[in-house]
């Protein structure tokens, strides 16, 4: 394990890059469109450039942003038992915890499902907007895609679309219960989180953060 | 070089964050400690027509299967309760065997570590299911869900967890190997 580069190892730091997940360091070769850079030692995807990404980011955020607004407050299930109906959505269900310390946890599920997607939507088009269109980076750009990675395994919307699967399961029994038009947007919503990661390549965004001329 | 701070980002740069195991076992212990209550108080307060029962993780996977379900009691008892448990062992054997020299297969231990951070975030469902049926099962007299203590020790549970695998380094899984190949 050696801490500090070889002094007499004649590289730039440009042209070096460290793997985060177990530090192995490698001579910078980008990578064509489409092909990945992964760390030989521990698989990691280092550099997966895609083509247009910066593009196809933009436009599932605003997707995004539009669906968690609209999933927020439509109705995502209704229950229908001998009479008695009753929906629900999500800004309900995440206050289902408003009494007494409980409140604490409805504040923490309102955030984990809404308040931290919407953060990181937003936040993403701030640092992407003017990346792809060849303009300067925004004022702390930097800093707002550091926090937006930083809030990334916070963001639960997904799992949130998952537990109305759990919880339909559940009661299916005990009432009728049918689907709102919240509970289909979440379906979306799953579906383009995935996407966003997917086409997301961290290196590429810091790359022209730092380097704005350059691509 | 010897910079203090990231010249691109502002974050803070360590080398290797040595008293990132003592964060690791601070936040594991606090989980372990929240994860007790959560087993043991009630996690939802079910009031139907003629009673009302509460029901802890396990009471209610075991009435669950009391009554014929026993994929869903199945589910839970994996996702509440083996899951979790196998998350805190995981932890606990990734911040050991990094202080010890016994070789198990670094790639394995940190396919391990991917694997622990990314279910970490999927225990929280529980707390989800449990916001979605006591805000839907509101139906008057008939019959109403709310939400027990324990949903807010299990969710805390569930974060510190969280933190934990967060504080952990993965980079020192690899530094033995590092060692070895560098004789000097």
């Amino acid at each position: 394990m050696k801490d500090i580069a070889d002094p007499d190892l004649d590289v730039s730091l440009t042209e070096l890059i460290v793997c985060p997940h177990c530090d192995a360091v490698y001579r910078l070769k980008v990578p064509e469109m489409g092909e990945k850079a992964i760390c030989q030692r521990c698989n990691a995807v280092l550099i997966a450039p895609r083509r247009k990404a910066g593009l196809k980011i933009i436009a599932i955020s605003l997707a995004t942003f539009f669906l968690i607004l609209g999933a927020a407050f439509f109705p995502f299930l209704n229950i229908d038992a001998a009479g008695n109906k009753n929906s629900v959505s999500v800004i309900d269900a995440a206050f289902a915890f408003s009494s007494g310390p409980l409140l604490l946890l409805a504040l923490a599920t309102a955030g984990l499902i809404l308040f931290v997607p919407l953060i990181r939507v937003v936040l993403t088009l701030y640092v992407l907007v003017p990346i792809v269109l060849d303009l300067p980076p925004a004022r702390h750009a930097m800093d707002a895609f550091r926090f937006s990675e930083a809030l990334r395994p916070w963001s639960m919307a997904e799992i949130f679309a998952l537990g109305c699967a759990v919880a339909l399961v559940k009661i299916a029994d005990l009432a009728t219960v049918g689907f709102g038009p919240a509970f289909w947007m979440f379906g979306g919503l799953v579906v383009l989180v995935v996407g966003q990661d997917s086409f997301m390549c961290r290196w590429s965004v810091w790359n022209s953060l730092e380097h704005p001329n350059k691509s | 070089m010897g910079t203090q701070t990231c010249a691109r980002c502002g974050h803070k740069m360590v080398s290797r964050d040595f008293g990132s195991l003592q964060r690791v076992w601070a936040f594991w212990i606090m989980g372990l400690m929240c994860y007790v209550p959560a087993n043991t108080y009630p996690m939802l307060q079910t009031r139907t027509l003629f009673q009302s029962d509460e029901s802890t993780i396990v009471g209610g996977a075991v009435e669950l299967a009391q009554h014929g379900a026993f994929g869903i009691a199945f589910i839970i008892l994996l996702a509440s309760v083996a899951i979790p448990l196998a998350k805190f062992w995981a932890i606990a054997f990734l911040a050991v065997s990094v202080k010890s020299r016994r070789a198990t297969a670094n790639h394995s231990r940190q396919i391990m570590y991917e694997v622990v951070e990314y279910i970490g975030r999927w225990s929280m469902i529980d707390i989800f299911v449990v916001a979605i049926l006591s805000s839907l099962v509101q139906l008057n007299t008939l019959a109403s869900i709310n939400p027990g203590p324990a949903s807010m020790f299990f969710a805390l549970s569930v974060i510190f967890t969280m933190l934990s695998a967060q504080a952990f380094d993965s980079r020192m899984i690899w530094d033995e190997q590092a060692k070895d190949e560098d004789p000097s």
